[in-house]
């Protein structure tokens, strides 16, 4: 009970008006943040660096930089939620089901679920954090090249759902996907591949302008083309107000278990030194979409579809800080610059840090806590505030995001390549959406696909181009059979109908149309 | 509707065009008087990576500098972010787009030198005016607390008789960290190329870290301040590091040098700045002479202290020299170890 006796002392230090003002602060800006399309919390909390130093103050500032990214979390979904327009690659996944919320009227209730699973998940992921960092840490920092790869081929197979109704037009969008993710350096080599001797292709594509033409300026120009074929605001809003926090009884019922599973899928993750936000999510999606009970409402709203991935994507935050605090490995960009504040305070992250500073580590665990409290306390009714955006007329509504991606996407690099990047896909995100190709694919080949790739390639340099590493080691082995069987299992009762000479009684998971 | 359109390009295209050659104009005439009180306008001070880097850092330590002493003649400093290809698109838009301009400046290092050479930029540092290296890092070599090695000198005996026996592990290719494994195979007389071969890089701090810990490499370079924490604790052991004498690599105790090891091998991971060509000789004056007022002032002795940056002053035609001899020296090792 040591850590709980610590965890009370972190309160004690948090709930200072000072600290609470700072994490009212970072929680706002964070929303604003995570609103706006391109410009993410890591960014904002780079930005805001310097300012911090003169703050002087390590607890605030840091409590300041945990809300930013909590309220970034948040905020991303909002938009994703309302106008199909996710800024990170995180919300992707919200933005399939929660999108068709909103069209149906029901943005209030997709909302509700995102903000109050957010707070689900940030609350219990808080606590698994306080309570099993060292040990998970240790097991973290035990996976190798080869079990990543495993881990992103088992990612891949059971993310299928993802590709929609048509197989055909799915496999294409993750090609397209795939191929994106080529373009660059070679990680391992250095060789240029696909840049057509564009140095800023050199970098690759970086995933936030692909979102942003996908998603933002795609949807755009798509609406765009056809005028006159929509009414003059986005969406008629259901009358609100029915049951508790803008979510009916059903609603709770079908929203609890996803926000468990979310987390359960998202603060491991996190944990992972090469894993990440996005997998989560949309792992979660496939998951639920599997279990539901209401397999048709899934394309046209299915509130489970926006519950899972928002409690993934906020669950994986205290996974990443997880191996940050315990032994200085920063898995994520944003992480990545708060290890760089931690070190401007002299604080070194690591083994040390819960020994020489609990005050601070457990400050900050608790302000996650005061954090989410907050986030809640703002955005429920702050959710009134947002569904009137869908009131605004059309036109004005798709300049705004037009001018706000094209801003996103500048201030990132700085370079006006990124922009024309960013709007060629958008044409062809057009194009996708008139002829009905899924768009969330694409991101999916975009994170997946280099991960397999490197991961493979350092496995086999590692060996000595040894293929049998993959089979060596028993979690990569596991790992890979896992794979096998989330590929092969659909179709076993139609195999084993097949051998016993009769048609196949149920239709395939996916691929329904070809 | 098309004509309302062409009636705002137009005045448009107009202004842009007329704003462009006022500002030609401008710049051209005096250079002299303009020296005599520079900055005349605000300082433009180029990143050319993203915030939170190492380049991002010392830019925005330099603007603070300069404007909390006083050095702008009244005027401001910004600080911009052009990112991509270690740094060479910047460079490409420093030598290409801003010309003869004085109030342009760029921050560049090491990794940039050697960017230049893996991805074949058209544009090198030899076509900046060069003005100042500003800080210096060094590296460390750093291998799993339960690794054989103890010395740097069994591990370069090793590489020596066998260069595949050895797994590395740092940041990007033909990076910092790849860039020193190919020295120092150099300097303990091993194969380079093949020893350089078999480094694996990874992207950021924490996967080579992650790595050195799962036990994917055998042994981890990086900059000294990546791995401290982790020396410290125990968890990874350092065996040198790469400045000219041994510094504390975080355990307490000074880790010796690699020339100390007994190779003749250093190498630091600098960050300097760089003009824009053909600035005339009396703008370079007046550049200098701001940049070594910003490093004499007493605030910028505070940021290297907040930051932990080793002071690695050289200026002018020192500067410049250290940079076309840092050039050589970088260009012949990824050429031998095949990344040229």
């Amino acid at each position: 009970m040591n850590s709980f006796m610590d965890l009370l002392a972190g309160f004690g230090t948090v709930l200072t008006p000072v600290n609470l003002l700072y994490a009212a602060i970072g929680v706002t800006i964070g929303t604003l943040v995570g609103v706006l399309p391109g410009i993410g919390p890591a960014l904002t909390i780079a930005l805001l660096l310097p300012v911090a130093l003169r703050l002087d103050d390590p607890t605030g500032t840091l409590i300041m930089f945990a809300g930013i990214y909590a309220g970034a979390m948040y905020g991303g979904s909002t938009t994703s939620i309302l106008l199909n327009t996710p800024g990170e690659s995180s919300s992707v996944a919200t933005s399939i089901e929660g999108y068709q919320m909103a069209r149906r009227g029901r943005a209030r209730a997709a909302l509700a679920t995102a903000a109050i699973g957010s707070f689900v998940a940030g609350t219990i992921s808080t606590v698994l954090l306080a309570l099993v960092a060292t040990p998970m840490a240790r097991l973290a920092v035990t996976f190798r090249a080869s079990d990543y790869f495993a881990l992103a081929v088992l990612a891949m197979v059971t993310v299928t759902a993802m590709v929609g109704a048509s197989l055909v037009r799915g496999l294409m969008s993750l090609t397209f996907g795939l191929f994106l993710g080529l373009i660059g350096l070679d990680s391992l080599t250095g060789q240029a591949r696909f840049t057509f001797g564009v140095p800023a292709l050199l970098d690759g594509v970086d995933i936030v302008t692909v979102i942003v033409g996908l998603f933002a300026i795609g949807e755009t120009l798509y609406i765009a083309t056809r005028p006159r074929d929509l009414p003059d605001t986005v969406t008629p809003l259901e009358p609100g107000g029915k049951g508790f926090a803008w979510l009916g009884k059903a609603d709770w019922a079908r929203s609890w278990r996803p926000w468990l599973r979310g987390t359960a899928l998202g603060f491991p993750f996190g944990a992972l030194p090469s894993g990440g936000a996005e997998i989560p999510t949309f792992v979660s999606y496939t998951l639920e979409k599997r279990r539901s009970k209401h397999p048709r409402e899934w394309g046209n709203g299915a509130i489970e579809g926006v519950a899972g991935p928002e409690a993934a994507n906020n669950a994986s935050f205290s996974g990443v800080l997880v191996p940050l605090l315990t032994l200085g490995i920063p898995t994520s960009a944003t992480a990545a610059v708060m290890l760089a504040a931690f070190g401007y305070f002299d604080l070194s992250p690591g083994p040390q840090l819960f020994e020489k500073s609990p005050e601070l580590v457990w400050g900050l665990i608790a302000s996650l806590f005061i954090g989410n409290v907050m986030l809640l306390a703002l955005n429920l009714p702050m959710i009134r505030v947002w569904v009137k955006v869908l009131k605004i007329p059309r036109p004005l509504l798709y300049t705004g995001i037009l001018v706000f991606a094209t801003l996103g996407v500048y201030a990132v690099s700085g370079n006006i390549v990124d922009v024309f990047i960013a709007f060629g896909i958008g044409v062809i995100a057009v194009f996708m959406r008139r002829f009905e190709f899924p768009i969330a694919p694409v991101i999916l080949g975009l994170i997946l696909g280099p991960m397999m790739e490197t991961q493979f390639r350092r496995a086999l340099l590692l060996s000595d181009n040894d293929l049998t590493v993959f089979v060596r080691r028993p979690l990569t082995l596991i790992l890979l059979l896992l794979a096998v069987a989330a590929l092969g299992l659909p179709h076993l009762p139609r195999l084993i109908a097949r051998i016993r000479g009769r048609e196949p009684a149920g239709r395939l998971a996916f691929g329904d149309e070809d | 509707m098309f004509k309302r359109a062409l009636a705002v390009a137009v005045p448009a295209v107009l202004l842009f065009a007329t704003g462009c050659a006022d500002q030609s104009v401008g710049e051209s005439p005096a250079p002299d008087a303009a020296a005599a009180k520079y900055p005349a306008k605000t300082l433009q001070i180029m990143a050319p990576a993203g915030a939170g880097g190492g380049w991002d850092t010392t830019a925005r330590s330099m603007q603070k500098t300069l404007q909390e002493s006083g050095l702008l003649n009244g005027q401001s400093a910004e600080v911009r972010n052009v990112t991509g290809a270690a740094g060479t698109i910047g460079l490409a838009e420093l030598v290409t787009s801003h010309q003869k301009d004085a109030h342009q400046l760029m921050v560049t290092g090491l990794v940039m030198v050697g960017g230049v050479v893996t991805n074949k930029s058209p544009v090198d540092l030899s076509k900046t005016t060069p003005i100042a290296t500003l800080t210096a890092e060094s590296e460390v070599v750093v291998v799993h607390k339960d690794s054989k090695y103890t010395t740097l000198k069994q591990l370069a005996d090793d590489i020596k008789a066998d260069p595949t026996s050895v797994k590395w592990g740092g940041g990007s290719a033909g990076g910092t960290d790849q860039i020193l494994v190919g020295l120092l195979a150099k300097a303990a007389g091993a194969d380079a190329k093949a020893v350089a071969k078999q480094y694996v890089a990874y992207s950021g701090g924490g996967e080579t870290k992650a790595a050195l810990l799962s036990g994917d490499v055998t042994v981890a370079v990086s900059g000294t301040s990546e791995f401290a924490d982790l020396v410290k604790a125990g968890t990874v052991r350092a065996l040198a590091v790469s400045g000219a004498t041994g510094a504390d690599a975080g355990a307490g105790t000074p880790a010796p040098s690699i020339k100390e090891s007994g190779y003749d091998l250093e190498l630091l991971n600098w960050r300097g700045v760089v003009a824009p060509p053909g600035i005339s000789d009396s703008e370079r004056t007046a550049v200098l002479k701001l940049v070594d007022d910003l490093h004499n002032s007493p605030q910028w002795k505070q940021e290297l202290a907040d930051k932990k940056w080793q002071d690695f002053y050289k200026s002018g035609d020192e500067a410049a020299a250290f940079y076309a001899a840092e050039s050589t020296r970088i260009k012949t090792v990824l050429t031998e170890i095949g990344l040229g």
